[in-house]
């Protein structure tokens, strides 16, 4: 699969609609334009995925962050949100200090990026059952402590929702 | 051909810009959009290299999973504070959130 045209077209246009769907997130004033173009990215990076040949990670990315994190956030910009959205997401005055600041990290990782001899090759795709047995034997520590994470993620986003103060 | 290369690059691009959103927003919520490009731009990586690299192709796929999960407990708790923040100053301006108690 990889090295074709297909492939190839299909990684300039997903990539190409990822970084402008993120760069949308950035720099829209509109905090629920954001919020959709957010999703979008996610898509993206999950179409990326794809042409990693990591199918099950791509249908997680869809399922988790297109689904679940990109409509909690929109849930969040319907709850906190009163009037004039079209300035809801200013930037503040650090912009170009930040910009700048981005822009110095993007040289740097670029500069390692293209300067180093990759020893790339070998790599095999992986099945959902590879996954399965690694996260049952090697990563179950880690995997019994993100199911614990989840839990008290859960409770927590629960308590603030409601407060934190014993209601009576 | 694509290689290991342009993803790595499109990772940087798109760490930039979520740490552009990052320093700069002022919007709780946008701060935590940006974080969440962050999380995606280091997956992409981690993807990229357990598929173009013979060192162990399973390890990044579940480490890729692992931050997801943990993103997704991030921004459900981050949201429900924004919400609590909101509900008690009318702001989710992180410049007007700076009294250091609650």
């Amino acid at each position: 699969m990889n090295g074709g045209v297909a492939h190839t077209l299909a990684f300039y246009f997903l990539a190409g609609v990822t970084l402008a769907a993120a760069a949308g997130v950035v720099f829209k004033r509109n905090l629920v334009h954001s919020a959709f173009l957010l999703s979008v990215t996610f898509l993206g990076v999950a179409g990326l995925y794809m042409t990693l040949e990591a199918e099950f990670l791509a249908a997680v990315q869809a399922l988790v962050y297109s689904g679940a994190v990109a409509i909690l956030v929109v849930i969040g910009v319907m709850l906190t949100q009163r009037s004039d959205m079209g300035q809801s997401n200013p930037p503040n005055a650090m912009i170009a200090v930040g910009g700048l600041a981005s822009l110095a990290i993007v040289g740097v990782i670029v500069w390692a990026v293209l300067g180093t001899d990759w020893k790339t090759g070998g790599g095999k795709v992986v099945t959902v059952a590879d996954i399965g047995r690694r996260f049952l034997t090697d990563f179950a520590p880690p995997f019994e402590a993100v199911a614990l994470l989840l839990l008290a993620a859960l409770i927590g986003a629960v308590v603030l929702f409601k407060g934190g103060k014993a209601q009576s | 051909m694509i290689g290991l290369a342009h993803y790595l690059l499109i990772g940087a691009v798109l760490f930039g810009l979520g740490l552009f959103g990052l320093l700069t927003k002022r919007n709780l919520i946008a701060l935590l959009m940006s974080i969440e490009l962050m999380l995606n731009s280091v997956n992409i990586n981690l993807v990229a290299f357990s598929r173009f690299t013979a060192i162990d192709a399973a390890s990044g796929q579940v480490f890729s999973l692992f931050i997801i999960a943990v993103a997704a407990a991030e921004v459900a708790v981050g949201l429900a504070l924004a919400y609590a923040i909101h509900r008690g100053r009318s702001t989710v301006s992180v410049d007007e959130i700076d009294w250091l108690k609650w």
